[in-house]
């Protein structure tokens, strides 16, 4: 349960190696916090999470195998883990960036980064909501992107993945309202991460511990759709209603 | 959606209206048969956490057993009768509750289900005290009798059990035979804690009720102490007219949404002035009516709305009179927070009873109201509840929406012992609660 000030005892992060979700779950006031579960791919940065976790004097830190383009799997992972005890924060972390010019390339290679983005999503973010509403109450955080606010020639299968994701969250939010579950949508810009390693920055980039920040006091005041940073949500309103011609245009 | 009094940590659950004992055991039998979320019986809603709530589990609405007789001054009460309905009925005919709390919509199943002590516990003890006998479904949809002569350990199990035990549908108790509807008050000032706890330690045992208001944005902890007993036919002047006349209509509303930061320390600083300088230094024998006495706030419907959409929370602990001092330490660490509270409130209590659970013991009671919202707020609780237990003291589970499992654990070290009794009565774990997940109340 998610106490009187805010503090949960419980997160199952899906996508438990992302650097966002772990500035989460750095951020999250922690003294009730007692379970954590990370799905995600065994690797040795989620075993260091783990154990970081546990060093933190969280008891219960468990790493479940999830793979976002195994939808069969989902169900069968989500009930095991809501089945040892309710999950008061969700976080859907996981994604894929993919490199645009070897996507248009690779047509089999931009249907699997749908399949992780989207599909993987709605396949898992579906199950989590069933038991969300379930137990009548909980947080499912969507990490979304200002990406899928408009999408830009420079990463347009990735912006329309981000797209459909932040579209069925919405509408997730919508399903479940009333029914003491409720869906947090998080459209950060450039977040300096592994996964944009390399990469040019965008105006207004951000780093995960912000971004962190943001989702944390997001979650405190109970709302349903939040830019990071902040001043992103008057930057995209502007740039959605720009005509085509001149958005075309834009740098990057 | 379902919270207690103080609004925070919403949760649904499927509520479903009782009307009659053989309800309560259908809904139970339908739970014990296939157990899921589990089910728990909610009165009026006072408590300020998440004591009377179930998500994702069945809550019974209990309000609608609310069936009540009296021979003498021995009251036959159904559980979801409210406090609120037995003064209506017994003040004109001479009789008063054993025990009120803070407000008088709180239901008899309720009280003992809490526990619930009033401004006469330094004298009389909690509710539970004051029960005969009690009929509880319990886990295995069986309806059973308990009482402090029979079956005691389901009894006092139940009296303070939060509803784990069973549903509470009936109760047996006594009332307290009064000549008139009024209340003869003293009220005296205080500009400073140590001089007002000092009255409270020398002088309560002379009055049947007494509790102090404290000003918790004072650095000197200034109060006002009232206290009294119901009056005599003898302390009314002949114009009264019906010396047993009783009407506690409320008269404001707080409106239905109220912008959240309405109260700060501005706000509250004044209310505190004002509330202080109100107050005379010292008057007795002054007389008063029953809600102005016992029930001063639901004067205002709905006033936990004025904490906005954060709500609030109730910090309330009880300390053994050796660490008095603690009183005074609390109240300096939340006005350092920023946590302005209007309704601080500090009581001194008298023994306990042989309840597991029952939350006062002899010693000093603080209670605040605190905005739920404030920045660090967690982290300050969290430090004054360990202060609280290392004194040996303890926290209301009627007003807990926030401490931990092990807080809990140090300050009722019978707790293993409730459960076990509870395991007896609820073998399958069908009685559940918000709260009680939170703290690993209800284990199995």
């Amino acid at each position: 349960m998610i106490n009187a000030v805010g503090e949960p005892q419980s997160v199952l992060v899906l996508g438990g190696g992302s650097d966002i979700a772990g500035a989460v779950l750095r951020a999250l006031p922690a003294p009730r916090l007692e379970r954590v579960v990370l799905a995600g791919r065994r690797s040795p940065a989620l075993e260091a999470r783990a154990a970081e976790l546990r060093g933190r004097g969280i008891s219960d830190v468990e790493i479940v195998d999830f793979d976002a383009r195994d939808t069969t799997a989902h169900g069968p992972l989500v009930d095991g883990v809501f089945n040892r005890g309710d999950i008061d924060v969700v976080i859907l972390a996981f994604g894929i960036l993919g490199d645009q010019a070897s996507l248009e390339a690779d047509p089999a290679a931009a249907v699997d980064l749908v399949t992780v983005n989207y599909v993987g999503a709605v396949s898992s973010g579906l199950h989590v909501a069933r038991r969300l509403r379930a137990q009548g109450h909980g947080r499912l955080v969507v990490l979304s992107s200002v990406a899928g606010d408009r999408a830009r020639r420079a990463n347009f299968v990735y912006g329309s993945s981000k797209a459909g994701l932040d579209a069925f969250a919405q509408g997730l939010g919508d399903a479940v309202a009333g029914s003491g579950a409720s869906v947090l949508v998080v459209r950060p810009g450039f977040v300096r991460t592994s996964m944009t390693e390399g990469l040019a920055e965008a105006p207004f980039a951000t780093d995960a511990d912000a971004v962190a920040a943001v989702v944390v006091t997001a979650l405190g005041k109970g709302r349903e759709t939040v830019y990071a940073p902040g001043v992103l949500r008057p930057v995209m309103g502007a740039i959605k209603v720009l005509p085509r011609a001149v958005f075309r245009r834009l740098p990057g | 959606m379902l919270t207690g009094w103080g609004r925070t940590s919403p949760t649904s659950a499927m509520t479903l209206a009782v009307s009659d004992e053989a309800d309560v055991v259908a809904a139970v039998a339908a739970q014990a048969e296939r157990p899921t979320r589990g089910i728990l019986a909610r009165g009026l809603g006072r408590s300020y956490g998440d004591s009377a709530q179930d998500g994702g589990g069945v809550v019974l609405d209990m309000t609608g057993l609310s069936g009540v007789t009296r021979t003498q001054s021995r009251v036959r009460a159904q559980a979801g009768a409210s406090l609120d309905a037995l003064l209506r009925r017994f003040v004109p005919e001479g009789y008063f509750v054993p025990v009120t709390p803070g407000t008088r919509f709180v239901t008899v199943g309720g009280a003992i289900a809490a526990d619930i002590h009033g401004k006469n516990h330094h004298v009389e003890g909690s509710f539970g005290t004051h029960v005969r006998s009690l009929a509880l479904v319990t886990g295995t949809a069986d309806a059973i009798t308990a009482g402090p002569g029979e079956r005691s350990e389901e009894f006092w199990a139940t009296v303070g059990g939060m509803g784990l035990t069973g549903v509470i549908t009936e109760a047996e108790f006594d009332l307290l035979p009064i000549e008139t509807s009024r209340m003869r008050v003293d009220t005296e000032r205080f500009d400073d804690l140590e001089t007002l706890m000092a009255a409270m330690a020398e002088g309560d045992h002379r009055y049947r009720y007494s509790v102090a208001w404290v000003d918790s944005l004072s650095a000197t902890g200034r109060g006002v102490l009232t206290r009294g007993d119901h009056a005599a036919l003898a302390d009314l002047s002949s114009r009264v007219g019906d010396p047993l006349a009783y009407d506690p209509r409320p008269r404001l509303a707080a409106p239905a949404w109220m912008p959240t930061g309405l109260l700060n320390r501005a706000s509250v600083r004044a209310f505190n002035e004002a509330w202080f300088r109100k107050a005379p230094r010292r008057r007795t024998g002054e007389i008063q009516s029953i809600p102005a006495f016992f029930h001063p706030l639901d004067g205002v419907r709905h006033w936990n709305r004025v904490y906005g959409r954060a709500g609030f929370l109730q910090y309330q602990f009880v300390v053994p009179d050796h660490a008095g001092e603690l009183v005074g330490q609390a109240l300096q660490r939340l006005r350092a927070a920023g946590a302005p509270s209007f309704l601080t409130v500090l009581k001194r209590f008298g023994d306990g009873n042989a309840a597991p659970l029952s939350f006062p013991r002899a010693g000093w009671t603080l209670a605040a109201d605190v905005p739920a919202g404030i920045a660090g707020l967690g982290d300050v609780l969290d430090g004054l509840d360990a202060a609280v237990v290392a004194a040996g003291g303890r926290h209301y589970l009627a007003k807990d929406s926030r401490m931990s499992a092990a807080t809990l654990a140090s300050g009722y070290p019978r707790l293993a012992e409730w459960q076990a009794v509870r395991a007896r009565l609820d073998p399958r774990g069908v009685f559940r609660s918000d709260q009680a997940r939170r703290l690993g109340l209800a284990v199995g």
